[in-house]
């Protein structure tokens, strides 16, 4: 019996050192998920509530199709970052003579390439000439972006280049879907259009306009804000699947808003490395923050935590013209074809952790380092991008380094 | 009609169904109980049996430092019912009991009719002999507490079925052979309609399938083995069918699609040591439509090794083995390169599990695991890592 009250002190020392066994917590920084400071408990719930939506996997059993390019939120946006070139969205037009055709009655503007089991996937058709590839983007600090007032917008944009400093960024107006409920700080045009800020042409107006239109374009899931499932002329105008619509309900949707409201922001790495801090100068000195605005503030928000909040987005939510080499000939709302959102650039250098262990930037993933993404600025970046090739070997990777450190 | 001949044809009928009544001892009100296990056992001839196993465990597990704290787990109370009316007619059935009530399910009911040792029939439900842990997965038998994955999520164990096949022993000097094949229902449209986002076997265990055949082309399932005495047992088994609706009311409607599991397993003894493991292939046809994540082949391992380092008495109980054991897991849900960028396709993942076992009785057992695993997700990103302990028991009743 001794030997055995001998193993007691044994087990004990073994328990105490069964921490050491697990894996241990990621760094704060090193992670693109979790909620942000500052959250009551019963926000954390509706928190984790939305989590657990925006991971559920949908099935042909739970409304997935019949045409579809993603089964989950999650499975586009992990670990809540950038996509990878399996889970692209095509979206596609027709362009002629200036005007601009979604294709809508062809199943357009945006190709579902897969369909379940049984059922025939979409094709583009051949009227399709404006054809563009959307990398899905990450959905970190997404809602202090979308917190920010309208007012903010309009005064970053100098649509006719007034300052004369060869960029002209603007806003995107967008009609509204019928549910989208305006805040007060919502500005509209005489046309009844409002200030998109989200997708790669900011042709989004809110989150929940976002995130209704993903679960329809990208999943096929019908909800009590959409009830008609993609368009699949190879089929029929509308086919179905076998679950009754609406497939989601209006509580879930809005249970992944706030997920998505909630998220955090970015946290930043090596902000003391002085190569880090020459290449943020550098950045600015070049003009690349004139887009890629660093610091923005939020407006009055009913969530607490968002509420007046300055943070670090590198962004100005503006569409600017980037070029030739960046028309795809696809556009919504009232971008140009060559206009693209300026993308927040907090969690770069994470992308990787997403992305498969490499990375593909731009809209469409074509560029697979940050550098080459640089280079392939046009359009009214093409002075910082000289400017950046004027640099040395040097000032260049302190230019990178500051970048991976967002 | 005559009253004599009304009286002569109800004699002749009430005649003809007497001779059709293969007991007309009991009336028919008493029918239920003119059923022959009850007839031989009251005259002491009957073999019937009730058992079964219990197993319970505790969980304290954290995934990438995120841990839901500590837990304890009922796992399965299961319930066996046997019987034989004659020495070469068995019946055996299995109802299981997982996690307290929350699934139920009947896992097998079979009778086997034996003609000779080589050949013997076998219908009802079965466990598809496919690889070794399917048909062997009782717990109080196993060192480890989770089943491994190779079994649970590529062969989908528990897989019963409902079948009709054949199956015999063949002993030859100090071998013999085994042999068992039937024809089966087969699994389902689930293997690629389910929420695991992958090609998933297990998702294609309808409960319909105990009812009906969901294309009407019975499945086919195989294993052979060699088994020599004093060292161990290897087998070959596999299954194939086509699983999915393809038509519906006599019509066409999708394309018919194959599956097939090839398995290999091994359970040897090497002195004190014991080793065991099986490992599987499985090939899918898989609609393009429906994208790379669902994996037309899928391949998984898993060996374990276990070594007794004690054996004594132990709180009056004799004959108490203290095992060391350890299994090494690897399965690859995906196996290919993306269309889009040539790069590999992840979703797999990689398993340790050291831990001992404290076996009171052949039939009763303490374990302890560790347990460490690396799961890639299906874009290969960097692995999310779980581990933690677990403390069980498991026990025949």
């Amino acid at each position: 019996m001794k030997k055995w009250l001998t193993l007691i002190p044994l087990v004990g020392i073994s328990l105490l050192s069964c921490e050491k066994l697990l894996p241990p917590t990621p760094a704060d920084n090193e992670v693109l998920d979790g909620p942000m400071d500052g959250l009551s408990p019963t926000q954390l719930q509706i928190f984790l509530e939305g989590d657990e939506a925006f991971a559920d996997i949908f099935s042909p059993q739970t409304g997935l199709g019949p045409i579809f390019v993603a089964t989950s939120c999650a499975g586009c946006h992990v670990g809540d970052g950038k996509g990878h070139p399996f889970t692209t969205l095509t979206r596609f037009g027709n362009y002629t003579n200036g005007q601009f055709d979604h294709l809508l009655h062809l199943g357009g503007g945006q190709l579902q390439n897969r369909a379940i089991p049984g059922y025939t996937a979409e094709t583009l058709p051949p009227e399709a000439t404006g054809i563009s590839r959307f990398t899905p983007p990450a959905v970190t600090g997404l809602g202090l972006l979308a917190a920010v007032p309208d007012e903010t917008l309009l005064a970053l944009a100098d649509p006719d280049d007034v300052n004369e400093d060869g960029i002209s960024g603007r806003v995107n107006y967008i009609h509204p879907p019928s549910f989208f409920i305006p805040s007060g700080w919502h500005y509209s045009d005489a046309q009844g259009r409002y200030i998109g800020r989200f997708g790669k042409k900011a042709a989004a107006v809110d989150l929940l306009h976002q995130t209704v239109n993903a679960y329809k374009q990208d999943m096929g899931i019908t909800s009590d804000f959409d009830l008609q499932e993609p368009i699949n002329y190879a089929v029929a105008s509308h086919p179905t699947d076998p679950v009754a619509d609406p497939e989601l309900p209006a509580a879930t949707v809005q249970s992944v808003v706030f997920y998505l409201r909630t998220l955090k922001a970015p946290v930043p790495r090596s902000q003391h490395d002085p190569q880090v801090a020459q290449g943020r100068q550098l950045f600015m000195d070049i003009q690349c923050g004139k887009c890629h605005v660093p610091t923005m503030k939020t407006g009055v928000s009913d969530i607490k935590a968002l509420s007046e909040i300055e943070f670090h987005p590198y962004t100005d939510l503006l569409l600017h013209d980037m070029g030739a080499a960046l028309d795809d000939g696809y556009t919504e709302g009232s971008a140009g074809t060559a206009e693209w959102r300026t993308p927040p650039l907090w969690g770069l250098g994470l992308s990787a952790n997403a992305q498969g262990g490499s990375i593909f930037l731009l809209h469409d993933g074509r560029a697979r380092s940050i550098e080459e993404a640089v280079l392939l600025h046009g359009g009214e970046a093409e002075n910082s991008r000289n400017a950046f090739q004027q640099l040395s070997v040097q000032e260049r990777n302190a230019i990178i380094q500051f970048l991976e450190s967002l | 009609m005559k009253p004599i001949s009304i009286l002569l044809f109800w004699t002749i009928l009430i005649q003809c169904l007497g001779a059709q009544t293969p007991d007309s001892l009991g009336a028919n009100k008493d029918a239920v109980y003119q059923r022959p296990f009850i007839f031989e056992g009251q005259k002491g001839n009957l073999t019937a049996a009730v058992g079964g196993y219990l197993e319970a465990n505790t969980n304290y597990f954290s995934t990438d430092g995120v841990s839901e704290g500590f837990s304890m787990e009922m796992r399965r109370f299961n319930i066996f019912f046997y019987s034989t009316l004659k020495e070469r007619i068995k019946f055996i059935a299995e109802l299981e009991f997982e996690h307290g009530t929350e699934e139920i399910a009947l896992e097998t009911a079979m009778l086997d009719f034996e003609l000779t040792p080589a050949l013997a029939f076998r219908a009802g439900i079965v466990l598809v002999p496919l690889g070794y842990f399917n048909q062997n997965h009782d717990s109080p038998k196993w060192e480890f507490i989770d089943r491994p994955l190779v079994s649970t999520t590529l062969i989908p164990a528990t897989y019963a079925d409902v079948g009709f096949g054949l199956h015999g022993t063949i002993p030859l000097n100090s071998l013999s052979f085994t042999y068992e094949t039937y024809l089966l229902n087969g699994l389902q449209d689930g293997i690629l309609a389910n929420t695991s986002n992958r090609t998933f076997l297990p998702a294609g265990k309808n409960e319909e399938r105990f009812g009906e055949d969901n294309n009407g082309s019975p499945s086919l399932a195989a294993r052979i083995a060699m088994k020599k005495r004093g060292l161990g047992e290897i087998g070959f088994s596999s299954f194939g069918g086509y699983y999915n609706t393809f038509k519906k009311d006599g019509l066409r409607v999708d394309e018919k699609r194959k599956v097939f599991v090839f398995a290999f397993d091994y359970n040897f003894s090497f002195g004190k040591a014991k080793m065991l493991g099986e490992a599987a292939l499985v090939k899918t046809e898989v609609p393009s439509a429906l994208g790379q994540a669902f994996g037309q082949t899928q391949w998984g391992i898993h060996a374990d090794v276990i070594y007794p380092i004690w054996n004594g008495g132990l709180f009056g109980w004799e004959n108490v083995r203290l095992n060391a054991a350890f299994r090494f897991e690897a399965i690859d849900y995906n196996v290919g390169q993306f269309d889009e960028t040539g790069g590999n396709i992840g979703d797999h993942l990689l398993t340790i599990v050291p831990g001992f076992s404290l076996r009171f009785s052949p039939n009763t057992l303490l374990k302890v695991n560790y347990r460490y695993r690396w799961d890639t997700d299906l874009l290969g990103n960097p692995a999310v890592k779980t581990a933690g302990f677990q403390f069980g028991m498991a026990s025949y009743f």
